[in-house]
């Protein structure tokens, strides 16, 4: 490594976030409703980016949202200030991405084996199926918890911004999501002191 | 007579394009001069003004058509002439857009936007001007050269089968479908002036002879020979209607073969323009 | 006066707010992966303004309605990728030589070949140039962020209907398809170019004549003049011919109609260029790999700085040997084996450095991989 290596900082104007699972989990377009929840009322700047398959449903889907009081450079993520991992394959694939104070959610369901103890973990797909009434909404419960935790946004505009995006006639499920995952969030906070 | 002979000049050259230096690239005795005439009769005929029309032909002899004739003129790529046409016609409803095409361009390298273009069912008149070989670039074979005939990629006969273009449009979707001879010129007229009036895609093929090329290497003689065997060949489809399949065997059914009624691209388009902007 | 709206928007969406903007009303196109959202949106969005969509049956047909489109009077693009692109090429030709006004929009994807439908690339920037064959001059521009996409497509418009040419936007994977946070220009914000038209009698009317500009005024079909279009060479008058004495300059003018306005129609990005030894040069989305690692580098004591190509075709010679003049060493980060390197390496003087960062395996350059470049030619 030569001496500029030695030097350089990974620079601390970004918050980076990671949304990931298996696709069909609804990750692209949660780092969307993210993404508006914070850019389109706020001041800051934001940038929503995604790899994928070719397939549409199964495989490894992420989806990256980068946020910055200044304007942003790179559209990608560097280092995660947020991981959020729905099955044990994401989980396993970007967990070395997340940084050493960085902030990991999971579905504590689906996934089985931790690399840490420094952990959030809630039933995303369960309370998703058996409270809020259908397996769809796993994401939205999931960006209410980020919410939450993290205080990156306020629940008024990620209601906003996640009913905006909603499918005529999923409103309800949609705000009782919403609630569920604050709710639980909350707990979970709670319970960790 | 003499009279009648000069109107009739008068009308053709009130639709050459008077800046374009002459003579034609077409071999003396050519249909496509033929097909031209008939063409400029059945607009004038119509009425149709000479602004309000866009000539599209892409590559080959006949495709230089479009260049001698005082309208709005677009002399395209090999076989892509219905693709640029389905933009002039859709940018602008209003005009009268004719394509002007051969049986290579047509079939072979334009195959596939010329099947598109019969099932949008948009208002198109095709003329397809089928001489059975490739003329301008000196007598290869083509989609329609029949089996087993000559030309200079078939140099031991034709091994594979042909294009019948008038099946196949009427299969794709066209909703006017015509066939004439270069002999049969006051028909061609007529079934040009009625494709034209059709509000759909029309194709109209039109046999033609290209004695330079198909009729040298298949000794069928000069031009008026080629175009006496037309003659001879030829079976009105009304008749044709009472004829076995064996007697039809190498005839020429000429006349209106398919004509049917179904909506119009452009005007379909429209209609979700309209309920589109209703809406909001 | 309230601010303005803000929308998290993608660059293929950001494409087509862009394009109409700019006065666009026809779109032909065939789907194809990483483009298809372009289609998608002009689909949507056309009929609530009376424009008009059309899916193609190839990418041939494609482009020869939108070039028909062209030049019966409406603003007409397609979006395509790097196996469509291939596809329009002889149509592309055809409007360099009708000297056809109309925008090709390429989101660029790996290949050869089909390739990598989903994967990012930069691989089509020399086909941009030399796609077709024979002799002319491309334009090219190539925007690096979202808000670009809106202004360069509709910059993308205007040099188009200025000089009568086919423009190409290369987009890449990465900017088609990531969303950005921004404000759409308000109407009578951004320049909008409209097309010249004759004003003379259709009888005087010489539809390619020799003027100053080179660029001549273009009726629609329909309009009165009944001009002839053909993609032979052809004389002022638009016909067909095979005199020396007017081939060379019909081919001229295609050249030259441009090359005169190659100041105006170059545009680039520096940061961090003040006193800098070294610089990044790229374009697309690697530009925002560069400017991040110049960033980065420069708060580590490093005299680094960065240029991003906003237009790429006609290559911006004078422009990058004046940036350059003062510095050492260049780093010319790309996604593909070195397309812009060459011209890179054409233009700066012997003793500048010319190096090159280059990755092809479907992944965006990252600040952290043009850093280690960078501590490597230091």
């Amino acid at each position: 490594m030569g001496a500029l290596l030695e030097k350089i900082k990974i620079p601390h104007d970004r918050f980076e976030m990671r949304l990931s699972g298996s696709g069909g989990q609804g990750m692209i377009l949660a780092a969307v409703i993210m993404g508006e929840a914070i850019g389109i009322g706020g001041k800051k700047n934001v940038v929503q980016s995604q790899s994928y398959g070719p397939e549409a449903r199964g495989g490894a889907s992420k989806s990256d949202v980068v946020v910055s009081p200044n304007e942003i450079f790179y559209p990608k993520a560097m280092r995660l200030d947020l991981l959020l991992a729905m099955t044990q394959e994401s989980l396993d694939s970007y967990y070395p991405d997340l940084k050493e104070d960085g902030v990991l959610i999971v579905d504590d369901v689906l996934v089985t084996d931790f690399p840490t103890d420094k952990y959030y973990g809630l039933p995303f797909t369960r309370l998703a199926r058996e409270e809020a009434g259908h397996v769809m909404v796993a994401n939205v419960i999931a960006l209410a918890a980020i919410a939450e935790l993290t205080g990156i946004v306020d629940r008024e505009a990620l209601t906003n911004a996640v009913l905006n995006r909603a499918p005529r006639g999923t409103a309800d499920k949609n705000k009782k999501a919403i609630e569920i995952g604050f709710r639980e969030a909350a707990r979970l906070k709670e319970k960790k002191g | 007579m003499a009279t009648a002979v000069k109107q009739r000049s008068d009308v053709i050259l009130d639709y050459i394009r008077p800046r374009k230096k002459f003579p034609s690239v077409w071999c003396a005795g050519c249909g496509n001069g033929i097909v031209m005439s008939a063409l400029i009769r059945a607009i004038e005929k119509a009425g149709y003004s000479k602004d309000g029309i866009a000539m599209l032909s892409g590559i080959g002899c006949s495709s230089r058509m479009p260049i001698y004739f005082d309208v709005s003129a677009l002399h395209t790529t090999h076989g892509r002439a219905l693709g640029f046409a389905t933009g002039v016609k859709f940018a602008r409803p209003e005009l009268k857009v004719i394509v002007i095409t051969g049986d290579g361009d047509a079939l072979a390298i334009g195959g596939n936007h010329f099947i598109h273009a019969c099932r949008r069912n948009i208002d198109i008149t095709a003329i397809l001007l089928n001489n059975y070989i490739y003329g301008m670039t000196g007598g290869q074979g083509s989609p329609t050269t029949p089996s087993e005939a000559f030309s200079t990629t078939t140099p031991y006969g034709n091994v594979e089968k042909h294009f019948e273009p008038c099946d196949l449009a009427a299969a794709a979707g066209a909703t006017f479908v015509g066939r004439t001879t270069v002999y049969h010129a006051p028909q061609m007229e007529k079934l040009l002036g009625d494709a034209m009036a059709h509000r759909g895609f029309s194709l109209v093929e039109v046999v033609s002879n290209c004695h330079t090329y198909f009729g040298r290497l298949n000794r069928q003689g000069d031009a008026v020979s080629m175009i006496n065997h037309f003659k001879e060949q030829s079976v009105p489809v009304a008749k044709s209607r009472k004829m076995s399949p064996e007697e039809l065997e190498g005839k020429i059914v000429t006349g209106k073969l398919h004509e049917v009624d179904k909506t119009e691209f452009c005007d379909e388009y429209q209609r979700v323009v309209d309920a589109v902007q209703g809406r909001n | 006066m309230p601010d303005k709206k803000r929308v998290l928007m993608q660059g293929n969406h950001a494409c087509v707010a862009g394009a109409i903007y700019a006065g666009m009303r026809f779109y032909a196109g065939y789907p194809i992966t990483p483009s298809t959202e372009v289609a998608e949106g002009c689909a949507r969005r056309l009929p609530e303004i009376g424009g008009r969509f059309i899916q193609m049956e190839d990418e041939i047909g494609s482009i020869a309605a939108v070039i028909g489109a062209s030049v019966a009077g409406l603003k007409s693009m397609t979006a395509t990728s790097g196996p469509g692109y291939s596809l329009m090429v002889e149509n592309i030709g055809y409007a360099y030589m009708t000297e056809t006004p109309c925008v090709i929009i390429n989101v660029q994807r790996g290949g050869p070949s089909t390739g990598l439908p989903t994967k990012v690339s930069q691989s089509d920037t020399m086909q941009a140039r030399w796609g077709t064959h024979g002799d002319y001059t491309a334009i090219a521009v190539a925007p690096s962020s979202v808000a670009e996409t809106v202004t360069e497509t509709i910059r993308a418009f205007n040099l188009s209907e200025r000089f009568r040419t086919p423009v190409t936007l290369l987009l890449d994977e990465v900017i088609g398809h990531m969303r950005e946070i921004i404000t759409l220009p308000e109407p009578g914000e951004c320049e909008v170019v409209e097309r010249v038209k004759p004003t003379c009698p259709p009888e005087q009317f010489i539809p390619f004549e020799m003027t100053e500009s080179l660029v001549n005024p273009m009726p629609a079909y329909g309009e009165g003049y009944r001009n002839v279009i053909t993609g032979l060479t052809h004389d002022t008058m638009g016909f067909t011919t095979n005199k020396p004495v007017e081939i060379a300059p019909k081919l001229d003018k295609l050249r030259n109609k441009i090359m005169r306005h190659v100041d105006e129609i170059t545009r680039l990005r520096t940061e961090f260029i003040d006193d800098a030894e070294i610089l990044f040069i790229s374009y697309g989305s690697v530009a925002r790999a560069a400017f991040q690692a110049a960033k980065i580098a420069r708060e580590a004591g490093a005299k680094v700085g960065a240029i991003q190509l906003q237009s790429i075709w006609p290559f911006p010679d004078k422009e990058l040997m004046e940036l350059c003049a003062r510095c050492r060493k260049v780093i010319v980060g790309e996604l593909n084996m070195g397309q812009v390197a060459i011209e890179v390496e054409r233009v700066l003087p012997r003793d500048t450095e010319v190096h090159t960062l280059l990755r092809y395996d479907g992944e965006i350059l990252t600040p952290m991989q043009l850093l280690e470049k960078l501590d490597e030619v230091l």
